[in-house]
């Protein structure tokens, strides 16, 4: 560690006014406050409030609670492919997840040279200090896309989504949607063929450095909620694959398990809130309930909650502390009608086998409202007792 | 001749083609341009269609400006305009059908249109006649374009097609590229939208 604080402050004068790496600033300014707290804090004076922690750390616990079920995804990519090659019994614990992390790593380190490099290249243009938010969003955004999708499509949605979704509102911190949803949006709108389309998305279907399996062209398989959608009434995985998150779906958002680690990791440090993670699934499930029980859905709430990215978007995407309603009752309003929501596009609407990323995109319009509703009740009630004393 | 073009009137038909231009600096019209600019060629044809209809209703109400009693002023432009537009719409029915279909509804929607009533309000009700067609000029074709550009890249990357043809050759999409389906979505035109404006502004610094 002491080395490398040696290393940063060796290098510091290059990249200072008149340093020949002056261009690159951004660059060193972001990786020397990633690694080390900065000495320089807000003013002792005044009405500044002191914290241990800041927003870079904050990202950097987020990260950690990913890397769980981005590990299960990646071994779940080369499972799927061995199991879709009819090869299972001659695979290897380590050869599948192998081929799984050659086959995610290239969607990781395209969607962080691309939105890290914009983020970078923005904060040069304005002079501004570098703000890390694309640290949480790039690997999120790899984690909730099929293991097929195009590298370049994967660039253009990840610009897209910084440029749009976050720089024009002003930053990080700024923006009113979720940015790694707003990329998924993109690629669900623009190029819908490969991200839901035949069936063929959803599983690797080539070895890769003489990994994995070559897959039949004939082969396709559906994910659960795509099997629903189509008309099924039983599944052909069993419950407990789902748990485990053994089905074919976006890379990081199958495993309930994997996912489960993280949520404790978020809630015992309590960087997510659990008024809104624990409400999503009280909207999701009585939402599942209710539709069972008037015969629309084959699923049960169970079912409802562990299939899709229904977890994943609950514990990782609908607490985002950015975009997420900030008052405590609001939290409540804003989990549950998520949880509702999605559920309700998934069964109602035909078209979208799945809803989480809608109905998440959406509450995000709304949490504003929902704050602003609840902030003008609080202060009508006290300006009440104030008068009635 | 030098009359006829004089400063004044140079200004009324070049300033709304860029420092006062309808779309990107009054943000009127914005429905239209994004309803109809899919394509190219329907593109087009709404922006003449608009061109031909703001300047003859600007020279008509300019004409008759002194005797319309001010207090029901507005519906005596609401007929003007309306019966301009219905002979646009059954020019372009009997002469291009097809562009016509595929307009729809926009044609007869033009006379919601804001530039319109914007233009006979500010500038047809207070102007001589030549000046005030040069303004409906101007401002119609100010938003046709914006609404070519705006059909040319959603065409183009929607679509692959310029005016129907392909342009993207078949080696790229051998190669693994893809039209991007939100191009024909009327939400992405407002991005766009946003993006030409974003440069209109920041290339006239005035404007800011």
């Amino acid at each position: 560690m002491n080395a490398l604080r040696k290393y940063f402050d060796k290098i510091k004068p290059n990249f200072e006014e008149g340093g020949k790496l002056h261009a690159f600033r951004s660059l060193y300014d972001g990786f020397d406050t990633f690694a080390f707290v900065p000495n320089t804090t807000a003013g002792r004076c005044g009405t500044h409030v002191h914290d241990a922690i800041d927003s870079k750390r904050i990202m950097s616990l987020v990260v950690i609670a990913l890397v769980p079920a981005l590990l299960f995804g990646m071994y779940n990519v080369g499972y799927q492919n061995a199991l879709a090659a009819g090869q299972l019994e001659n695979a290897t614990f380590w050869g599948m997840f192998f081929f799984g992390f050659l086959a995610v790593l290239p969607k990781l380190i395209v969607s962080y040279v691309v939105g890290l490099g914009i983020e970078f290249t923005v904060a040069q243009w304005k002079n501004e200090e570098i703000q890390e938010g694309f640290l949480v969003s790039g690997i999120i955004i790899p984690m909730i896309v099929p293991v097929n999708t195009p590298l370049w499509i994967l660039a253009i949605a990840v610009a897209f989504s910084v440029i749009f979704a976050k720089e024009i509102f002003g930053g990080t911190g700024m923006n009113i949607f979720n940015v790694a949803l707003i990329t998924r949006a993109f690629l669900f709108f623009s190029y819908p063929s490969s991200m839901t389309g035949d069936d063929t998305v959803w599983v690797a279907q080539n070895s890769i450095c003489g990994l994995g399996f070559d897959v039949p062209d004939t082969f396709s398989a559906a994910t659960p909620l795509g099997e629903i959608a189509a008309g099924a009434t039983a599944l052909s995985t069993s419950f407990c694959d789902q748990v485990i998150g053994l089905i074919p779906g976006s890379i990081g958002e199958t495993s309930v398990i994997a996912i489960a680690l993280g949520a404790c990791l978020l809630l015992w440090t309590g960087v997510a809130s659990w008024k809104t993670m624990l409400s999503v699934f009280v909207g999701g499930a009585c939402t599942g309930w209710f539709y069972n029980a008037l015969g629309l859905s084959p699923l049960d709430a169970c079912q409802h909650i562990v299939l899709g990215g229904f977890c994943f978007g609950a514990v990782f995407m609908a607490t985002d502390p950015v975009t997420s309603a900030r008052t405590e009752g609001g939290k409540w309003i804003y989990g549950f009608l998520i949880g509702f929501i999605a559920v309700t596009v998934r069964v109602l609407n035909p078209g979208y086998p799945e809803g989480m990323m809608l109905a998440i995109l959406l509450m995000n319009l709304f949490a504003p409202l929902i704050d602003y509703c609840f902030v003008s009740r609080n202060i009508s009630r006290r300006a009440k007792r104030a008068t009635s004393k | 001749m030098s009359q006829l073009f004089s400063k004044a009137n140079r200004e009324a038909l070049v300033n709304p083609l860029n420092l006062n231009n309808p779309i990107a600096v009054q943000v009127l019209g914005i429905c239209s341009a994004l309803a109809v600019t899919a394509q190219l060629e329907p593109a087009i044809v709404m922006g003449l269609s608009v061109t031909i209809i703001t300047a003859f209703s600007n020279l008509i109400i300019s004409l008759i400006r002194k005797s319309i009693p001010n207090r029901i002023r507005i519906i005596v432009q609401l007929v003007v305009v309306a019966a301009l537009v219905t002979i646009v719409s059954q020019v372009l029915k009997a002469f291009a059908y097809d562009v016509s279909v595929q307009l729809s509804v926009y044609v007869g929607l033009i006379i919601t249109n804001c530039i319109l009533m914007g233009r006979l309000e500010a500038f047809a009700m207070m102007n001589k006649p030549w000046p005030s067609f040069l303004d409906g000029i101007g401002n119609g074709i100010g938003y046709a374009i914006i609404l070519v550009i705006v059909g040319f890249v959603r065409e183009l990357l929607g679509s692959g097609t310029l005016f129907g043809l392909q342009v993207i050759p078949d080696w790229c999409y051998e190669h693994g590229y893809m039209n991007n389906g939100m191009m024909t979505m009327p939400a992405m035109s407002l991005i766009i939208v946003g993006c030409v404006i974003w440069a209109h502004r920041a290339y006239n610094k005035e404007l800011n």
